[in-house]
């Protein structure tokens, strides 16, 4: 399966297993910036790793220093592999923009609506830097 | 609508320097929030300078090393260090010569020491009206509602950008049609004895912040200004349950001369508040079994004033606290404690006081993973549990006085 997103902030292509959120998250205190954990004890994916992952957002909240925890791990080797989010998030993307004027790869975040997120549970999805999403 | 810069503002953005950065920032931020134009705003206040890892450091310094300044005014919220040597901060020694670091680069930028959290009451107030970037939840609730500026909620790197480049995107509530109310919290229903006792402004703006969400909401049915200390209190606990950016108090704030001025045109949400909600969001407040366990007492989310300063020791009264208390607060109020001589009061009293910083953003209580920490602050009942590990008592601040003097929970009467 396929599907053509809009790209939000361009990156770098990235290929990985989907991480579907099943509830919004709050990048600041519900991600550990040190690891790429989910650490919102509250939230369904709880535990989970969003590193190396092509991680689909149905919706963020929270705090505004959500920018300053997608920075922090970009540039200590967490990132995911790639950002899907259903709606452009100004506080969230501004950590990858942050960290394109540092110099720092990043990756591509997309837009996709939340409904179409869940088909990709459970893949290995590719999500190439023209924002063409692809799942195998 | 696609964002239209000006010939000026492109020139900045083609550069290489610190600006060059900045500008970049507010325009990508601007397209991604489809704000047709950037516009002039007067002052900011920066929330960025509070260490989360070093990629941030890295960045400030990024900004220093490219020559940028802040070309408005800007004051600093809280750092991870009390840089006045008030408190003993419990950094490992990397991240805490980062997080010095960054606030050293933040004042490279040129941006004022301030570090409070209440810059409100710092000497910083935009006037009425004028377009300004703020970030920290409470400060900008506070610039929106009691002063009448106008901001958005600007997140860490977005905040220091608008400063360099005195620029915002024109979106959300800089536009006069956004800060209008679409729900009604009516709270006429209420005993006023609840309404003038001070348990009653945190425990309604946390409720307040629960039902609004991210609306723009009208307090109405308060008979009298209830000052600006308990409106700072509201905001703050408003902030903090809810995305609250801006509300409005008929007969208190500035755009709510009376209630048909500042609603909404289209349909508008109406709650009651009585009795029952009150008592069910107080209880929301507490995470902690009340009992005999009292391991700390926190005040001061935002930063105390002088006149909380001096209600403290009005109701110490000489006495002495046997568990841990931190009250924290900005260093132009310690200013003002040493100035009229009630700075040693204070210590006698035993109360440690915390400046630059506060409790629940770096580690300065004890480690105590079954903790129990008092507190009358909305905000630090919200955050407390989930940033320190302690579970969290709300109470009255004359009950989180004699509660610290005794050793032991002790509750006066809750109206309620």
């Amino acid at each position: 399966m396929s599907s053509q997103a809009k790209v939000l902030v361009p990156g770098q292509a990235g290929c990985g297993p989907a991480l579907v959120f099943e509830a919004p998250i709050s990048f600041w205190g519900g991600i550990d910036p040190a690891t790429g954990r989910v650490s919102d004890v509250r939230h369904p994916q709880c535990g989970e790793c969003i590193s190396g992952k092509v991680i689909f957002l149905p919706g963020t909240i929270g705090s505004s220093s959500a920018s300053a925890v997608l920075l922090e791990l970009v540039h200590a080797g967490h990132a995911p592999a790639a950002v899907v989010l259903d709606a452009p998030d100004a506080i969230l993307l501004l950590g990858l923009l942050v960290a394109r004027e540092m110099g720092w790869p990043t990756p591509v975040a997309v837009q996709m609506a939340a409904a179409e997120q869940p088909a990709f549970a459970s893949r290995i999805v590719t999500v190439a830097a023209d924002g063409r999403i692809s799942a195998r | 609508m696609s964002l239209m810069l000006t010939a000026e503002e492109q020139a900045v953005a083609s550069g290489t320097d610190g600006a060059a950065v900045a500008m970049r920032l507010v325009a990508e931020s601007a397209r991604l929030l489809g704000a047709p134009r950037l516009l002039p705003i007067a002052s900011a206040h920066i929330d960025g300078a509070l260490y989360h890892g070093d990629s941030g450091t890295l960045f400030a310094e990024r900004l220093v090393n490219g020559g940028a300044k802040a070309s408005v005014r800007a004051t600093l919220n809280v750092g991870a260090l009390d840089l006045t040597g008030s408190c003993r901060v419990r950094l490992a020694d990397h991240p805490r010569e980062m997080a010095r670091r960054m606030m050293r680069a933040y004042r490279a930028l040129g941006c004022e020491p301030s570090w409070t959290c209440a810059p409100y009451q710092a000497g910083h107030r935009p006037t009425f009206g004028t377009d300004v970037a703020w970030g920290e939840s409470n400060a900008v609730v506070f610039c929106n509602s009691v002063l009448g500026a106008r901001t958005n909620r600007y997140g860490d790197f977005l905040d220091i950008a608008c400063a360099v480049t005195g620029r915002a995107p024109d979106t959300g509530l800089h536009r006069p049609e956004n800060r209008r109310a679409t729900l009604v919290f009516d709270v006429s229903a209420l005993p006023r004895r609840f309404l003038e006792s001070d348990v009653a402004w945190p425990i309604l703006g946390s409720l307040y912040g629960r039902t609004v969400g991210d609306a723009v909401g009208v307090v109405m049915g308060i008979a009298a200004h209830p000052g600006e200390d308990a409106l700072k209190a509201f905001g703050a606990a408003a902030a903090s349950s809810g995305a609250v950016g801006l509300f409005h108090i008929v007969g208190v704030t500035p755009e709510a001369p009376n209630l048909s001025s500042v609603l909404a045109d289209g349909p508008v949400e109406s709650v009651t508040v009585d009795t029952a909600l009150i008592r069910s969001a107080q209880a929301a407040l507490s995470t902690a079994q009340a009992g005999d366990q009292l391991d700390a007492v926190a005040i001061g989310s935002p930063h105390l004033s002088l006149d909380e300063c001096r209600s403290l020791l009005r109701l110490l009264d000489g006495r002495k606290v046997r568990v841990p208390f931190y009250a924290c607060t900005g260093r132009h109020v310690v200013a003002e404690l040493e100035r009229l001589g009630l700075h040693q009061d204070l210590q006698s009293a035993g109360i440690t006081l915390v400046v630059d910083t506060c409790v629940v953003v770096t580690p300065i209580m004890d480690t105590l993973p079954s903790g129990v920490l008092m507190t009358n602050s909305g905000k630090f009942a919200h955050y407390a549990p989930g940033n320190t590990g302690y579970s969290v008592l709300y109470a009255a601040l004359a009950d989180c006085i004699e509660s610290a003097v005794v050793g032991r929970p002790v509750y006066g009467s809750l109206p309620a």
